[in-house]
């Protein structure tokens, strides 16, 4: 193999990493800007111009912060589930197109490190490593309140890994391919995904605030209820790493959303420039990061039994649901040749199906509130 | 490093059930150090998986001294120690325990003064009222309330800062009266609160009322029966959402609260979710208080001219020798009270704030004894939570707007 292929892949490996790092630096400041924003204040504006150097100040002070390792912990486990935590919300980028290819230097350069014809399966597989951190974090903690966090996130994140498995099939079906950059191009050349299944997208939305442990699903931090949850022993770097894997998570799969539903790196003039195509797919995930901090801004946070039944009585025939009217518009697109079915048949049908889970839920909440106001 | 002390299991024996010993269930210290216990209250839970089992309040880490530290002052000096008592009803404070010492020694307050005791009263309840809200949501992560909530509770104790100059321990009201008259700013002030104020409130009921992720963890849980609430003691909102119509100030009216026009909201529920109701509707029934008050407030004098309770204005102490004796005698000796015992209650935000004055004919009063409302609503919190998950007892606990300053003095 051509020595320079290596050098390529280590190079886009690099930047991709040193992406993520700086992305979720200026998230931390995105966020406290936009909330303080919300919460009619100022927000941290002090340190650089508006702000801009507070992530820097404030990877200074977790750096310099003393490290503490209780003694009751169980040591090994304890020091290796915060990188068991942070990889996989590094890695996971690894497949996510963020255009297509340049020419440098009369090199033809892909921008994506890898191009996997199973790449959706290696999103699956890799969110779910992440909880292990988790758990095994609110374990080793030997602490009561860092061990039901880590409970309420092993618990949360089975209840809706099956339901985002099947919102990326959702993708595929569409697309026909398992392939992110043919999903991708699939959607470059008709329509967004979000257009033909807009519900898909919402809930793949609501799947990945629980996924990410997100408000209003952040049970396993739960500040109010469990203090800090599983990290509430960490301190210091090690701290910082799960604070880290969470808002990296968090751009991740705002990426994963704009790549299956929003068209990804797709956009006007991507064809002749394709340097843009990274910077609409960073448009896109600034609006969709937006309403996570919006949603943590506004809504209470859900209660953990309600959550999972939410997941399994609500969400998962949601969607198989929604599977089944995909899989059965396209089927009859294909048959009849009548696009009618692909382009009306599955948005109107999909709308009712959403409709009708949130009356289900509305009228539990009524049932509950009868007689009120 | 300093060595833990292990507890052994006697100590605990008895106020667990024998599942605990077995380790089946679990121990769980909540507090004094916790985001949502509101300040220094530890709950000793013990739990089966997130269920609550058993849950005891542990008290005292607050504990302050005031009652016995009344005692060591003139009846005038101890009224400081009351604003420390609930910091988030310091105007009520100080008006219970005034009254109290008019009460013991007959003391006529003028109408004006009666009139800005209502309004600071009241205003004082909204702002309380306020804390709560923000603080539970926040402990239901609706963190934005928080920052609503204070933005107008700020406007209040600017208010509060215009009157007294101090903005949460005023010691404003007197025994007799208020300190002084308030300044011309002050009509503006609370006009433009007035005005303000009815919009928020619909703001905040938006962002929750019917939010059906606020409704799904308020509805049906800690729900506390008309017989359980009156068998404690419970006062205050609490009572008052669980279907017992008993508010002070229609009850037994004092400060001349009969001759306004408020209703006293009253729900059956008894769940978290009426006590959020009936407390939100009492901001609303304040500010018509607040209102009215301000529409028809006297002219006059706003202390009592009774010498020998009432120092005198400053004014006087250099044109007139008895002044100046009166303003001698009330600073340094203090007024004697009468060989009685008296009580006096009045409607806090939180419930039945009474106080008991027992006075030996000295100066300083024998024995001061606070009734207080968060006391006797936190000893039904363990009715109200078994069986709940941990994720509720937050909720109930926050319902139940209990503030540790009230309860440990």
């Amino acid at each position: 193999m051509d020595w320079t292929i290596w050098v390529e892949w280590i190079v886009k490996g690099f930047v991709l990493c040193l992406i993520l790092l700086t992305g979720f630096a200026y998230l931390t400041l995105y966020e406290r800007r936009a909330l303080a924003r919300i919460q009619v204040r100022v927000g941290p504006n002090r340190a650089g111009p508006q702000g801009l150097l507070q992530p820097i100040a404030d990877a200074v002070k977790l750096i310099f912060k003393e490290e503490l390792t209780p003694r009751h912990v169980y040591k090994v486990v304890f020091f290796i589930a915060p990188i068991l935590t942070v990889v996989p919300s590094l890695i996971i980028a690894a497949v996510i197109p963020l255009g297509t290819s340049f020419n440098l230097f009369g090199r033809e350069i892909t921008l994506y490190v890898a191009n996997l014809n199973v790449g959706v399966l290696y999103l699956m597989s890799i969110a779910s490593i992440a909880v292990y951190g988790i758990v095994l974090a609110g374990w080793s903690s030997n602490n009561k309140y860092a061990m039901m966090g880590g409970i309420r996130s092993s618990a949360q994140m089975i209840s809706y890994e099956l339901t985002l498995g099947m919102c990326f099939v959702l993708a595929i079906l569409l697309a026909n391919s398992m392939n992110p950059t043919e999903i991708v191009s699939a959607q470059q050349s008709g329509v967004w995904f979000v257009l033909v299944q807009p519900v898909g997208a919402i809930v793949f939305f609501i799947v990945t605030l629980a996924e990410v442990n997100r408000a209003p699903f952040d049970m396993p931090e739960a500040e109010q209820e469990l203090t800090a949850g599983y990290h509430a022993e960490y301190s210091g770097m090690k701290f910082a790493l799960f604070f880290m894997a969470e808002y990296q998570k968090m751009i991740v799969v705002c990426m994963i959303l704009a790549t299956l539903f929003l068209g990804g790196y797709a956009g006007p003039f991507v064809d002749q420039y394709p340097l843009l195509g990274p910077l609409y797919l960073f448009a896109k995930v600034i609006v969709l990061l937006f309403f996570m901090i919006w949603v943590r801004a506004t809504w209470p946070r859900i209660r953990y039994d309600r959550l999972m039944a939410f997941g399994w009585k609500i969400l998962l025939p949601l969607t198989i649901y929604l599977v089944f009217v995909t899989a059965a518009g396209i089927l009859l697109a294909q048959e009849t040749g009548n696009q009618l079915f692909y382009f009306a048949g599955i948005p109107v049908l999909s709308i009712i199906g959403f409709f009708t889970a949130f009356a289900i839920v509305y009228r539990d909440l009524r049932r509950k509130s009868h007689g009120r106001v | 490093m300093a060595q833990i002390e292990e507890v052994s299991v006697d100590q605990y024996k008895h106020l667990v059930s024998e599942r605990a010993l077995t380790g089946e269930t679990m121990l769980l210290n909540m507090g004094p150090q916790h985001p949502s216990t509101h300040g220094v209250l530890r709950l000793l839970l013990e739990l089966d998986g997130e269920i609550i089992i058993n849950c005891i309040p542990d008290i005292g880490f607050l504990h302050t001294g005031i009652e016995k530290n009344m005692e060591a002052k003139t009846y005038q000096k101890a009224e400081v120690m009351t604003d420390r008592l609930d910091y988030m009803n310091t105007m009520g404070n100080n008006l219970s325990y005034c009254m109290a010492v008019e009460k013991l020694v007959d003391l006529d307050v003028p109408a004006r003064a009666q009139s800005l005791r209502v309004i600071l009263v009241e205003l004082q309840r909204i702002a309380s009222h306020l804390v709560w809200l923000g603080t539970s949501g926040l402990d239901l992560a609706a963190m934005s309330m928080f920052l609503y909530c204070f933005r107008e509770r700020e406007q209040i104790l600017d208010i509060f800062e215009l009157v007294s100059g101090q903005r949460m321990m005023t010691t404003f009201i007197r025994p007799g009266g208020v300190w002084r008259d308030v300044p011309v700013e002050f009509e503006a002030a609370v006009r433009d609160f007035i005005k303000i104020f009815p919009k928020r409130v619909d703001e905040y009921e938006r962002l929750l009322t019917k939010n059906p992720l606020f409704i799904d963890r308020m509805v049906g849980i800690g729900i506390l029966s008309k017989e359980t609430a009156l068998s404690y003691g419970v006062t205050g909102p609490m009572l008052r959402a669980s279907g017992v119509d008993w508010d002070l100030r229609k009850a037994r009216p004092y400060l001349g609260y009969e001759q306004y026009d408020f209703d006293v909201p009253v729900l059956t529920e008894g769940d978290t979710y009426a006590r959020y109701l009936v407390r939100i509707q009492e901001m609303r029934e304040s500010l018509k208080i607040v209102e009215q008050a301000l529409n028809k407030l006297p002219m006059g004098p706003v202390r009592s001219a009774n010498r020998k309770f009432v120092p005198p204005p400053r004014s006087e102490i250099g044109v007139s020798m008895e002044s100046l004796i009166h303003h001698f005698k009330l600073w340094t000796e203090g007024f004697p009270a009468p060989k009685a015992s008296i009580y006096s209650a009045v409607e806090s935000p939180r419930g039945e704030l009474g106080v008991l004055l027992e006075g030996d004919g000295s100066p300083k009063p024998m024995r001061v004894h606070m009734r207080t409302p968060s006391f006797d609503n936190l000893a039904v919190l363990p009715e109200i939570v078994k069986g709940r998950l941990v994720a509720d007892l937050v909720a109930i606990l926050s319902s139940t707007d209990i503030v540790l300053g009230d309860i440990d003095r």
